[in-house]
């Protein structure tokens, strides 16, 4: 019954902030009804067993990625006149995207009348019922049977941020940057002196 | 609780359902109680250390402080600037207050006092901290005011970093107990060195990665002194410039329920938790709710001695620490940790 | 790059060492007095609130001369006078805006007749701006309810006038 109820609420809660984050004018609401989507798509995964793998779900995609779209987005200067102008232009790409939105919902439908998956149970047993713990099962597998494309995917994430940094960094000369470590290596004595000049000489620097 | 419920002649979901809301209901309150005297510590504290007296005039040694401050924040006016983005204005500070709240769920207080004990107990207060940032960047989007809107870049940015050490370090201590469930790590600190201190903390290996736990934690928590999204030199009050009344109290309630959590967390993962700090029987008549709340008690202490004697980071300090020092470190001591539990056979 | 400083780096000697400062600090006896149950001496010479003195007759001492009117650099005194029933010139109006008041003590200084003094109070915070507008009534009211306390510095102070 309490399962019934809270699948769906989480169901449609994610379906409705997943509109509203299309609808929106607004792109910080935007992210934050994005933000919504996700959590109520971890409480899915909760749902089905996967508390791993909905816990994964807010740190990465909640806690990180969308914080990062939102810090983007806060600082956009928005001319709500101009987002409205370009509605005709985009319109084709619109459409397109509605249409394979349509296609993926008739093939949702179809897969579900073709018979539910069995998702395991919500005591956080997997669903083979092996009597480990989701993190066990998952590590399990990744580690030996998907070992090769989990350090694949590894050695491709490092690519993609050395190249970001590659892109980024620029040495620019002539600008003049602090050298933290002798900063903190200098010590009271080395920089200072004390002196007692004759009144009227003064000290020479 | 739920079988108590449950011979009161309620189903079995009803109980469950009652008794888990008698569970917030004991946690939420008295976390509330806590915050208001902790506000009030923590002002005795830093008034101590600078040769002030600090409260002491409302109540018997200034104890109803807090309650006076509250009173006074509650019967003030609203303010919500004209040009605010008005429901998320609203909004933020309850996003703020209701995530302070929730990570305490998994916090265990006793061998049996823990609210949900979840399999993925340490992901989740990680997943719930993560979330902490989201108060503070609507409260300074929505504000539609220049220093909140800076406060509101600062924490985002400051956040960010110092959660992927603080992940790291979190892998190190899972690593080490074998499991992400709260009272599971509890349990693996059981006579962690030698067989009798009670521990993570005095393990050689996992000392270097409380040290950086506790600072990441005061940067995470935005205590000074890595207090820069409210540097009142610099951006009035931060995020919070625009607040007044019960939504400012709400900020100042969750920031502290923050303080009060990386205490907890602090106490839990390398200090043994609800156990005594020896492994040895007689202790064990002192209820381990005791030990737990003189272990947060101690770590609220070191908090406000930290914020007394350093002084404020400065904005580029505080990112070089966090990407260049504790990043490295962290990652450092993650294969240091998990190569010396291969070589010792520890998972065997 | 000595192996001193590495050390010292790497067990954040600098913060320790602070910290054992600020824990010492916190054990030592507190520098400040417990404000509004204790207080600090006051010099006899000490520039608080003003009052208007009167004669131990009863009657009061200002004769409206209006010197303190004229040396307020702060212009916070207001004075009307005119001849009273017996004959004798009196003010009919003597206010002092506090809220303008600079507490120099040029008013006292310039009084011949010893009749508006700065006396010891400094407690006189109040909830609205307007109160700190003195009429004559709240100044004479106030040299009554301090006379003791002003003549005793007076008189302290008089051997260095």
């Amino acid at each position: 019954m309490i399962h019934v109820i809270a699948f769906y609420l989480f169901a449609v809660m994610t379906v409705g902030s997943g509109a509203i984050t299309i609808l929106a004018r607004n792109p910080v609401h935007s992210v934050l009804w994005l933000i919504l989507a996700f959590f109520n798509a971890a409480g899915l995964m909760v749902l089905t067993g996967a508390e791993f793998i909905a816990m994964l779900l807010v740190i990465v995609y909640v806690g990180a990625v969308a914080v990062l779209f939102l810090f983007v987005v806060m600082m956009l200067d928005i001319d709500f006149a101009e987002l409205r102008a370009g509605f005709v232009r985009y319109l084709p790409f619109g459409a397109l995207v509605a249409l394979v939105l349509l296609a993926e919902i008739v093939l949702g439908i179809g897969a579900y009348r073709a018979g539910s998956l069995d998702l395991g149970t919500p005591d956080g047993t997997a669903a083979a019922g092996t009597g480990l713990s989701n993190i066990e099962a998952v590590g399990a597998l990744l580690y030996s049977r998907y070992l090769f494309l989990f350090e694949a995917a590894g050695v491709i994430l490092l690519v993609a941020m050395v190249g970001a940094i590659v892109l980024t960094l620029r040495q620019r000369s002539g600008t003049r940057v602090q050298n933290i470590r002798k900063q903190n290596m200098r010590r009271p004595d080395e920089a200072t002196v004390n002196v007692k000049p004759e009144s009227g000489k003064g000290v020479q620097l | 609780m739920t079988p108590f419920f449950q011979s009161l002649g309620m189903s079995y979901d009803w109980a469950w359902f009652v008794s888990t809301i008698c569970g917030i209901l004991l946690i939420a309150l008295p976390l509330m109680l806590a915050v208001a005297m902790i506000i009030y510590v923590d002002r005795k504290i830093w008034a101590a250390m600078a040769l002030r007296r600090g409260p002491n005039v409302v109540g018997p040694f200034g104890l109803l402080q807090s309650f006076a401050d509250g009173l006074k924040v509650f019967l003030q006016e609203t303010i919500v600037p004209s040009a605010a983005n008005k429901g998320l204005f609203l909004i933020a500070p309850v996003v703020t207050f209701t995530v302070a709240l929730m990570a305490w769920a998994v916090i265990p207080f006793n061998s049996n006092a823990i609210l949900a004990d979840i399999n993925v107990g340490l992901l989740y207060v990680f997943a719930i901290s993560s979330l902490g940032v989201y108060g503070t960047i609507m409260a300074g989007w929505a504000s539609n005011s220049k220093y909140p809107f800076f406060s509101a870049m600062r924490a985002s940015a400051q956040m960010i970093s110092y959660e992927v050490s603080i992940g790291f370090i979190l892998i190190c201590v899972v690593l080490w107990a074998g499991t992400f469930n709260m009272n599971g790590i509890v349990l693996a600190q059981k006579g962690h060195l030698f067989g009798i201190i009670n521990g993570f903390v005095f393990n050689p290996l996992l000392f270097p990665m409380w040290v950086l736990f506790l600072i990441s934690g005061m940067a995470e928590t935005q205590r000074a002194p890595f207090d820069l999204t409210e540097a009142e030199s610099e951006l009035v009050a931060g995020y919070q410039t625009e607040y007044s009344s019960m939504a400012f109290a709400a900020y100042w309630l969750g920031e502290y329920a923050n303080v009060l959590l990386m205490c907890a967390l602090n106490a839990t993962l390398f200090w043994g938790g609800w156990l005594p700090p020896l492994d040895i029987p007689v202790l064990y008549l002192v209820p381990g709710f005791v030990w737990f709340l003189l272990k947060v008690f101690f770590f609220f202490f070191v908090f406000s001695w930290v914020k007394a004697t350093v002084p404020r980071y400065r904005y580029d300090q505080l990112m070089r620490l966090g990407w260049k020092v504790f990043l490295p470190v962290s990652l450092l001591f993650v294969v240091i940790v998990s190569g010396y539990l291969m070589a010792t056979g520890h998972f065997a | 790059m000595t192996v001193g400083y590495l050390i010292k780096s790497f067990t954040l000697w600098e913060f320790v060492k602070a910290h054992w400062l600020t824990l010492k600090y916190f054990f030592k006896p507190k520098a400040t007095i417990n404000y509004p149950f204790e207080k600090n001496p006051l010099s006899p010479r000490f520039r608080g609130e003003h009052a208007l003195r009167r004669y131990p007759n009863g009657e009061e001492r200002c004769i409206a001369c209006k010197l303190c009117e004229a040396i307020c650099p702060a212009q916070a005194i207001t004075i009307e006078a005119a001849p009273r029933s017996d004959g004798s010139r009196r003010t009919t109006r003597y206010d002092i805006d506090m809220t303008k008041c600079i507490y120099c003590g040029f008013c006292q200084e310039a009084c011949p007749v010893d009749a508006i003094v700065e006396g010891p109070n400094f407690e006189y915070a109040t909830e609205s701006r307007e109160e700190l507008l003195y009429d004559k009534a709240k100044l004479l009211a106030n040299g009554d309810k301090w006379e003791r306390a002003i003549a005793a510095n007076l008189e302290a102070d008089a051997p260095y006038r």
